[in-house]
């Protein structure tokens, strides 16, 4: 018997090897369904074998050690509790995106650019989760990041894509160079690379404190934090809309693993102010992402920022785990670990629906614009109803799986008001409002979504022509709705199946959920708080079906269709309805002026000028304007300069050559 | 045994909050009216109106949706289910550890998120204003309202709102600065979220408040029937929830038996008229704003629940 991570090893091996094949294959007729299935088969294979460490029982971490990389150190991969959570979210969400590929990568026009990248990609992200040294964890990470680069390249002609590729790149590297620097740190000057004996060498507060910020940068820039996040809106819509769903349900999870890895493994026992520049940067960054993706009008780029909204609150959670754990308190800690767990889950199931939504409704519009499409729900009926799942889903309502986090993170910050801190005592109450503010307006933002793109008339021919998509498409998406669903209505198994993790990495658990009464959660006490999803739907649809048979019992039953109301004027120019920009605009006026220097231009002719009324709005994305267009800037301006150097005479450099050596040998005798 | 007659008790209030709920509106009204100087139509009117909605025609719009169809009785499901578990004449009803505060305000959300979907749904200008406004609106209530919860649950040490009640008709609360600041910004969200003057105008939907009722516009008949009795129960839940947390007086503690029951009751019901009185006298007496000073105004409460939250995390005497 092959150990759990020999297996996960084995199932890398057969991604690695389905890519190359996909080289071969990619411009075969059966190239996309071979390479599909066959992906899914290994990605459910690799789910089963998480799956089955996770659920079954304490047991051991398996490591294994391939001689490959450092010559003195090996390429180290362990499976623990963590790493097989992580396991569990890439691969479902993998065999998703692939059985979602089947159906969708059959309108791919170039299928050479995707398919072999595709299960490298998905095998990039199993290695990163399974990496148990800092230098394989950064090779297979920056394999990751290359491999979905390629993806995003997908399509490199499309307007926009290009440049899209190229800050993703930028940006990759940045966050990669801040975890070298971070595993630099963590190694000490012995330059021990294994996690093992990381984790068993003391840290200084200040290396710890280093770290924390480089991890921030690192991890963070890679899973979207405010103001590292630029690249994502660009990147996540450029590729194919199952690799988008990839990229924004997953790989965010993956730099969100590292992230965990690192601090709450590596590091040791939290100091507290770790744990207030985490919530700090969260709560930030719920706020701001779902804000934009409350302007935004692109559906793609739309799901994209408020990828950045989930991530911000599920740093929160970590960040309230962290202070949590600092200060010693068991129980608040596992509850706040496990609610970030939770929300790593459900936002892989339902950002990875409304990815594959966004991608269906391309495929039969060709529109990603919110403003030209419309009326959908009678073009589209399933997708509209798996799609209007999702979005209830993503705005934390209940009986869904989003509520659910949510309520256990709020069960989370009641907890804290024990935490000694002041700082704290200040910051907690404050980052509650902005998680509170981030779910309330992402309800607003994804009524938008739903009500722009599904409901309403037609805004183009495209939107009035749209036929529903294929059935494999569908599938993928019924069954990550149905597993949205199930993790509302029966989130006690979910909690116990979290618990491993949360004993491994804290040293403490929440109590046993699946011996609660009437499957119901209690987090801490009875006293304290309870929910119970699966009741809650029951007594939805009981009072609803009663209230639907009384109506039908003792109600007329006549029911007219006509033209509509509108309080007797009904535009007849489906352009007039209201848009994604004027939906947004209450909203825009409330937070916009202040944060994104939003103004309203009105064009007004004169009365009998025949000229039409404009209206411009006008959007500062000031994280961009202020931080990324100095910096940009400066380098551009020192190339310029430098470029000087490059017309030299030969004399000229070599006297720079002495220059430079002497100067450095002056810095080392002063140095040393 | 025991079981069956918590079925009992906890049917008879979902009963009781369905009956009560138009009684309330009526009652409001009336007594606006009788404010004004006018005769104003008999408290029972909301009922007859909802019959003769009941037995109209349903006028729909051409491109309608099912989901068009399906959000009144939906909302109206959502809402009932939020209104029957908060506490009316007794606490710890049979069902009442379903949902905690936090789920009841989740809940309301569920409701708003499928109305404001079904503004949009006709594709009328009308629709997509009120649409777009309610969810401004609740962008800030909700926050609003969450802090005002999360106050509550740290002085009660429970989201649960059986606990918070009987925590609160226990001597142990006294006067604190915390809760006086949340039962403001409670009435505050109240007002807003049931679409009361000064946020709304619930008795019209031209263009001086094109919010909840602009929303609405298009719906007729039965449907029309569902959404204004989930408003009217909505306005009981709200009215209801402040007073089993804050006017806690002689509800009946559970299995407490029919007596104390029937004292709850009546307590509730005079609880019921006073706030009602009181709404009726602060909307006669106030001014509808504009839409764009509503967030001031909301605004406002969100950061009184901030304020009465962070006292708490200060000391848990405050």
């Amino acid at each position: 018997m092959m150990s759990a991570v020999a297996l996960q090893m084995v199932g890398v091996a057969g991604l690695l090897g389905l890519s190359v094949l996909a080289i071969v294959l990619s411009r075969s007729k059966f190239g996309t369904a071979v390479i599909y299935s066959a992906t899914m088969v290994v990605c459910l294979a690799a789910l089963a074998n998480a799956l089955r460490w996770l659920l079954g029982g304490p047991a051991d971490a398996a490591g294994l050690i391939l001689p490959v990389g450092l010559p003195w150190l090996g390429a180290h991969f362990r499976m623990d509790a963590l790493a097989a959570f992580f396991l569990v979210v890439v691969n479902l969400g993998g065999a998703a995106a692939s059985l979602y590929g089947l159906g969708y990568g059959r309108h791919e026009h170039t299928p050479h650019r995707v398919l072999p990248f595709f299960p490298a990609f998905l095998a990039g992200m199993n290695l990163v989760v399974l990496a148990d040294d800092a230098f394989s964890y950064l090779l297979c990470w920056e394999f990751m990041s290359l491999a979905s680069w390629a993806l995003v390249m997908a399509h490199h002609r499309e307007a926009g894509n290009a440049k899209a590729g190229y800050i993703y790149l930028v940006m990759a590297s940045f966050g990669t160079l801040a975890l070298l620097l971070a595993f630099g740190l963590l190694a000490g000057p012995t330059g021990d690379y294994g996690f093992a004996a990381i984790r068993n060498t003391p840290h200084t507060p200040h290396v710890a404190a280093l770290v924390l910020i480089l991890m921030l940068l690192g991890a963070g820039s890679k899973a979207g934090l405010v103001p590292l996040h630029v690249w994502l809106p660009l990147a996540h819509p450029a590729a194919p809309s199952h690799v988008s769903a990839l990229m924004s349900g997953v790989m965010t999870k993956v730099a969100i693993y590292g992230f965990i890895r690192v601090v709450f493994d590596l590091l040791g026992q939290p100091s507290w102010p770790i744990s207030a520049v985490v919530l700090g940067i969260g709560g930030i960054t719920a706020v701001m992402g779902i804000l934009y993706a409350m302007m935004e009008s692109d559906l793609k780029r739309l799901l994209a920022y408020s990828t950045i909204e989930n991530v911000g609150i599920i740093f929160v959670s970590l960040g309230l785990a962290l202070a949590f754990q600092a200060n010693g308190q068991k129980l608040p800690a596992a509850l706040a670990f496990t609610a970030a767990l939770f929300h790593v889950l459900n936002h892989s199931f339902f950002k990875s629906l409304l990815f594959f939504g966004a991608g269906a409704v391309l495929t039969s519009t060709g529109e990603r614009d919110m403003d030209k499409l419309g009326g959908l729900i009678h073009r589209m009926p399933l997708t509209s109803f798996v799609m209007l799942i999702g979005c209830v889903a993503i705005s934390a309502l209940p009986p869904f799986n989003g509520f659910v986090s949510e309520w256990l993170m709020f069960q989370a910050v009641l907890q804290s008001p024990e935490l000694p801190q002041w700082a704290l005592k200040i910051m907690v109450p404050a980052v509650g409002a902005m998680l509170a503010l981030a779910a309330a307006l992402a309800a607003a933002c994804f009524v938008k979504v739903f009500g722009v793109t599904f409901l309403g008339r037609p805004r183009s021919p495209a939107a009035e022509t749209a036929v529903e998509v294929d059935r494999i498409s569908l599938a993928a998406m019924f069954i990550l709705a149905a597993l949205c669903l199930l993790a509302g209505i029966l989130p006690g198994p979910v909690m116990d199946a979290l618990s491993p993790v949360a004993v491994e990495i804290l040293g403490s658990r929440l109590p046993v959920q699946a011996h609660m009464p009437w499957l119901s959660i209690v987090p801490m006490s009875e006293s304290r708080g309870s929910y119970n999803g699966l009741l809650v739907m029951v007594f939805i649809a009981i009072c609803a079906s009663s209230a639907v048979y009384f109506i039908h019992r003792f109600a007329s039953h006549a029911l007219r269709r006509g033209p509509a109301w509108g309080c007797g004027f009904a535009d007849s120019v489906p352009a007039a309805q209201y848009s994604g920009g004027s939906f947004a605009q209450p909203i825009r006026r409330v937070f916009g002026t202040l944060l994104f220097h939003a103004r309203d231009h009105v064009d007004m002719p004169a009365p009998g000028d025949t000229r039409p009324a404009r209206l411009r709005i006008e959007l500062h994305d000031l994280v961009w304007e202020k931080l990324y267009q100095p910096i940009s800037g400066a380098v551009g301006f020192s190339a310029d300069r430098l470029n000087r150097l490059q017309f030299l005479t030969i004399r000229r450099y070599l006297s720079l050559v002495f220059a430079t050596l002497v100067t450095l040998l002056l810095v080392l005798a002063i140095w040393s | 045994m025991v079981v069956i007659s918590d079925i009992i008790v906890q049917g008879l209030q979902m009963l009781l909050v369905l009956l009560m709920a138009p009684l309330l509106t009526g009652f409001v009204r009336k007594i606006k009216a009788r404010l004004l100087r006018r005769q104003g139509a008999s408290m029972f009117q909301p009922y007859r109106d909802l019959l003769r909605l009941l037995r109209k025609e349903v006028v729909l719009a051409d491109n309608a949706s099912w989901l068009f169809r399906v959000t009144p009785y939906l909302t109206f499901a959502a809402i009932w289910v939020a209104a029957a578990l908060v506490p009316t004449f007794a606490t710890g009803l049979l069902f009442n550890w379903t949902a905690d505060l936090i789920a009841i305000v989740a809940l309301l959300g569920s409701a708003r998120f499928f109305l404001a979907l079904a503004g949009m749904d006709v594709g009328t200008s009308f629709g997509g204003i009120g649409s777009s406004r309610e969810v401004m609106i609740a962008a800030l209530a909700e926050p609003a309202m969450l802090l005002i919860v999360f106050c509550m649950a740290l002085v009660a040490g429970s989201t649960q709102l059986s606990t918070v009640a009987n925590f609160m008709a226990s001597s142990y609360v006294g006067l604190r600065v915390s809760l006086g600041m949340a039962i403001i910004a409670l009435i505050m969200v109240a007002l807003a979220e049931n679409a009361r003057i000064p946020v709304d105008n619930p008795a019209t939907h031209l263009e001086l408040t094109m919010v909840h009722e602009a929303m609405v516009l298009e719906y007729s008949g039965r449907h029309l029937a569902m959404i204004e009795f989930g408003a009217f129960l909505k306005l009981l839940l709200y009215v209801s929830l402040i007073a089993c947390v804050f006017l806690p007086w002689n509800i009946a503690l559970f299995g407490t038996g029919p007596l104390a029951y029937a004292v709850g009751a009546g307590a509730y019901i005079v609880k019921l008229a006073v706030a009602g009185f009181l709404l009726a006298l602060f909307e006669t007496a106030t001014a509808k704003m504009r839409v764009f000073r509503v967030p001031q105004f909301l605004g406002a409460a969100l950061m009184l629940g901030l304020l009465g939250t962070l006292l708490l995390f200060v000391s848990r005497s405050f």
